[in-house]
């Protein structure tokens, strides 16, 4: 970092100062937008609406990156904001050529969630923001594939024990690398590029229980065994290997699909009851799990060892109030890992408490996007697959704000989209692909009815 | 009909007007279903999948051939239309009924997410203070960029710690009184202290008005931060410091009706204004600690105090003190266990209150071994020994260790003072004050309010009740003992017609590093007995008997009070 002239600092903390509230002007607009696009009437207002967003997200980008130039004279900040432009720009027009029926809405809170990653990690690293923006960039690429994929490949459920024997694959590699690193790698380098297996694992798994489980109608009571038993394995493997936010997340996915499968509430509440026993048995075989729940009920106790992780997260949070110290003027690097797991405490000590309950809220909204496909989808495939992501995504949200800010104990994971890490964007934009692919095939079956109704003239 | 179902592919659509059952509609839909591309339609390309959903859709499913047909052949009579809405309505009630479950799992999770929301919001309203006050948070000390240190005073407004600002911009923090506030106010160089420390957020918040805030903020200007008004008399502490003189020990002064710690001293003590160069010989090898708040934080033999809690729990047993009586003769011998009062006195014949007043340990022992170790472990604890005491500065607990078990000697020893029990000058002087108020601890207040620099009130600590430690029966017993101490007892020495006093005296054992015996002098207290104004507490190490040492220098407080 160059060392400013005075006048120049301190431009830069009144411009901060002055820009903390813009930023939570724009995301609570950004969230009214977001809540209000079922209300408004007509096409046009929805496409005006968005277009709305579109531009609280190119400011936001731009009023982030200027901020980070202003206060680090790093011209690389503004050549990346260039890239950013492009980014948006070739998301935001390829949707609309490619796919026109696909949502803008859940496009939009994609792009707005990944801004917010951008400024934030751009502040706190600027290399790491730059890796950031080209996996990015090239999991959009690759995502533009998916929803044709859906479209044309009409034997994705009859692929069942695929999914299954390349999720539980790919998780016996991590477990072996888990066990020679004694748990301390996750994830395999494959050509300079770190890959997390268990991210792309999540989409694999969901697929899996949604095609065996709609394989036979009604569901044969011995689909729900072999269900249960593939689900079983992948959180074990996972377990073992020390990814419990991960193993948590694939159990909640577990139980949410099995229940709107069968429909049948003691699936998920057997499922429940054996978790929270598996829990307790956790707490009693493995140290590090007794540590985090240690940390969590008390982190001050354990304050130089496990405890400080998340007493450096909430000192964090607490120095923020509610609307920030403003980009710079936080101590956000004293947080461990600042940029993955613990992305949310930076945001909410330099953007503000306000902007950390609007970021809940837009995942929130995304969350319930994909639950209106769900809702709204006929085949009974989709419809699980659907909800299956949703509420991987739900849950993982839940996970690593609830830990940061000690509601829960902390498990370790990513916020996804927001949060540095390839894996974890990577697997996240796919997933939504996939859920623009689902919501392109209902618009499309929506208006055959719409057709056929006016046919039968009624 | 029959003719219209075969050709149902549309071509040809009968107009008769002849209404359809709804097995026939069904049938219709089954045959387009079934038709052309010889796939069921969208989106259920797999036979058998899905059927149910097909199935209820059946009348409004088209197959993807059909939606070249741009306007039906065929107008729908009245009835068709109804029987086609009613259709619609069932198969929506139907797929409403299998969306039950993932409507559940959307409100499951919308409430989720707001639980995550409302927990964010109870954390900014409710525990960020305790995480900004935290002694391990460092990030608070970032806010000294941008504010200025603010001040800490005494009741009257007097300073007792400032920071000053040279020309050149560069800060220094100066405390007026220097040594004698030392411990209680604490410093804010090599790590931070008492006040200093556990009001750090305020003193490093500032409330000032809103525009010359903003401008500051704008210009690059520091603000002032906020003032800290503690309860703190500069004359009490004043006189209480000199009157402990060079002993080593501690005086807590407290105002019974309202909490408010009037004074507090600690020695040895150390200059805050020089404890950056000093540093290195306070913590070097000198063992003098002092940098330690005895008040609270020294552990001390109680000696002939705790007799207020045997008593206390021997009234709780009988419910009266006029039952007892005890002759004296200077050494009492039980299961070959000897106890001496001081300086070996016999004490002749006693009653309760005489026995007090003379701090005879021999009629205590046997007091003791009356009521027994359960019993005075219960009074011990209901008066919050072996508990974390209310103290805004932290500090020690008091511990009383004694079980039945423990066998006779140690209960006779525990029962007058000695034994394993150790206190706070601190926790004698909050049992000191419920006494003083008809049994109930008013909560000590270190901080009265906390103002901006220009003069509004940013947060105010009132009055309030800690805890009720005794009835007021009890209190009212234990003040007329402790009254009597005065009249005709050990505390003589603050018998004056000015004021009217009580308290107790103790001359606490203890081995010295050089393996003698030395003896604490304590005395716990209050004046103007029958409307109590102020507690003293004060223990000054190896000096003697109580009466020789800390009554005199109670005396010089009292006299301070009175005549200000």
């Amino acid at each position: 970092m160059i060392q400013l002239p005075s006048i120049i600092a301190n431009t830069a903390s009144v411009v901060t100062q002055l820009a903390k509230y813009l930023f939570v002007l724009l995301i609570l607009l950004f969230v009214l937008l977001d809540f209000s696009y079922f209300s408004r009437k007509g096409q046009k207002a929805k496409n005006a609406l968005v277009a709305k967003q579109i531009v609280i997200i190119f400011i936001f980008d731009t009023l982030g990156y200027v901020l980070c130039f202003l206060h680090t004279a790093n011209l690389f900040y503004i050549l990346m904001l260039g890239g950013i432009y492009a980014y948006l720009f070739v998301t935001l027009s390829g949707y609309r050529m490619m796919y026109p029926k696909s949502s803008m809405l859940l496009v939009n809170n994609m792009l707005m969630l990944l801004s917010i990653g951008f400024v934030i990690i751009g502040r706190l690293d600027l290399a790491e923001a730059l890796k950031q923006y080209v996996i990015a960039s090239g999991a959009t690429v690759l995502a533009f594939l998916v929803p044709v994929i859906i479209r044309k490949l009409h034997f994705l459920d009859k692929l069942t024990w695929l999914y299954a024997i390349l999720g539980i694959a790919s998780l016996v590699v991590v477990l072996a690398l888990a066990v020679t690193s004694r748990g301390a790698k996750l994830s395999i380098s494959i050509g300079g590029i770190t890959v997390q297996f268990s991210e792309i694992v999540k989409i694999t798994l969901v697929f899996f229980m949604a095609a065996k489980l709609t394989e036979k109608d009604p569901i044969p009571f011995r689909d729900v065994v072999i269900t249960t038993m593939v689900a079983a394995l992948h959180v074990v493997i996972l377990v073992l290997s020390t990814d419990l936010g991960t193993a948590l997340v694939f159990f909640i996915a577990y139980i949410v699909v099995i229940y709107v499968a069968t429909g049948k509430a003691v699936y998920p509440l057997a499922g429940l009851l054996g978790g929270s026993g598996a829990s307790v048995c956790a707490y009693f075989l493995f140290n590090h799990v007794r540590q985090r729940v240690e940390a969590w009920r008390n982190p001050f106790y354990n304050y130089d060892t496990t405890g400080y992780q998340i007493s450096q997260s909430l000192f964090a949070i607490g120095a923020g109030g509610w609307f920030g110290t403003g980009l710079f003027l936080g101590r956000p690097e004293t947080i461990p890992v600042a940029s993955k797991d613990f992305v949310f405490s930076a945001i909410c000590e330099e953007f503000g408490g306000v902007f950390g309950i609007a970021l809940i809220l837009i995942c929130m909204n995304t969350f319930l996007l994909i639950c209106n496909i769900s809702l709204k989808i006929e085949n009974r495939f989709y419809k699980l697959i659907a909800l299956g992501l949703g509420a991987e995504y739900g849950f993982q949200v839940f996970l690593t704000i609830g830990g940061v800010t000690k509601f829960i104990p902390m498990t370790g994971i990513t916020l996804p989209l927001v949060s540095y890490g390839g894996s974890s964007v990577l697997s996240t934009i796919i997933l939504l692909a996939i859920i623009q692919g689902l919501y392109i095939l209902r618009e499309d079956e929506g208006e055959e009815r719409e057709r056929e109704r006016k046919r039968l003239g009624y | 009909m029959k003719e219209r179902n075969a050709n149902v592919s549309g071509r040809d659509w009968d107009t008769d007007s002849e209404s359809l059952t709804e097995e026939e509609i069904g049938r219709d839909v089954r045959k387009i279903m079934n038709n052309g591309r010889g796939r069921p339609p969208y989106p259920d390309r797999q036979s058998g999948r899905g059927r149910r959903i097909d199935e209820i859709n059946k009348t409004v499913y088209t197959d993807e051939g059909l939606t070249s047909y741009e306007t039906p052949r065929r107008e729908l009579t009245k009835e068709d239309k109804k029987r086609l809405k009613r259709q619609e309505a069932s198969e929506r009630r139907m797929r409403r009924r299998i969306n039950a479950p993932y409507t559940f799992i959307s409100y499951a999770f919308v409430l989720v997410f707001l639980m995550l929301i409302g927990y964010l919001v109870y954390f900014n309203i409710y525990e960020r203070d305790s995480i900004q006050n935290s002694p391990y948070n460092k990030r608070q000390d970032s806010q000294t960029r941008y504010v200025t240190r603010g001040a800490i005073t005494a009741a009257d407004g007097t300073i007792l710690a400032e920071t000053h600002t040279d020309e050149s911009g560069k800060e220094s923090r100066s405390y007026p009184y220097g040594n004698e506030f030392a411990h209680v106010v604490g410093y804010d160089t090599n790590g931070k202290a008492g006040l200093e420390s556990v009001c750090n957020y305020d003193l490093l918040a500032s409330h000032y008005n809103i525009i010359d805030r903003v401008t500051n903020e704008f210009t690059g200007q520091k603000n002032p931060g906020d003032t800290v008004v503690t309860t703190l008399s500069v004359t009490l502490q004043d006189t209480a410091y000199s009157a402990l003189g060079e002993r080593r020990g501690a005086v807590v002064v407290i105002d019974p009706k309202t909490g408010d710690i009037l004074a507090m001293v600690s020695k040895p003590d150390f200059n805050p204004n020089t404890i950056a160069a000093d540093w290195n010989d306070i913590i070097s090898v000198n063992t003098n600690s002092q940098l330690v708040n005895r008040a609270i934080s020294g552990l001390y033999p109680p000696g002939s105090t705790f007799k207020i809690i045997t008593a206390l729990s021997y009234f709780q047993k009988n419910a009266t003190f006029a039952d007892f009586s005890f002759d004296c003769e200077g050494v009492l011998e039980n299961s070959g266990h000897t106890v001496h009062c001081f300086d070996q006195t016999a004490h002749g014949h006693e009653d309760f209150e005489l026995a007090f007043a003379n701090s005879c340990n021999c009629a205590f022992s046997q007091i003791g071994l009356d009521v027994g170790a359960d019993a005075l472990r219960s009074t011990a604890e209901s008066l919050l020994f072996n508990q974390t005491l209310p103290c805004l500065l932290g500090g020690k607990k008091s511990s009383f260790s004694l079980r039945a078990s423990d066998g006779n000697a140690d209960m006779m020893q525990t029962a007058f003072g000695q034994g394993d029990t150790l206190v706070t000058p601190y926790h004698m002087a909050l049992i000191a004050s419920a006494i003083a108020n008809e049994g109930v601890l008013m909560k000590p207040r270190f901080v009265k309010r906390v103002e901006s620099i220009d003069g509004n009130v940013v947060s105010k600590n009132d009055p309030e009740t800690f805890k009720t430690l005794m009835t007021r029966t009890e209190a009212d017993q234990m003040k007329n003992l402790m009254e009597k101490v005065v009249t005709n007892g050990t505390g003589s020495g603050l018998y004056t017609d000015w004021y009217s006093a009580a308290g107790k005296t103790g001359s606490a054992e203890y081995r010295r590093e050089d393996g003698q015996t030395g003896t604490h002098s304590w005395f716990v207290g209050f004046s103007n007995v029958e409307d109590p104004d102020i507690v003293v507490a004060v223990i000054a190490e190896d000096s003697g008997a109580g009466s020789t040492t800390a009554v005199p220098i109670a005396r010089e407080i009292f006299n301070s009070y009175y005549s200000s």
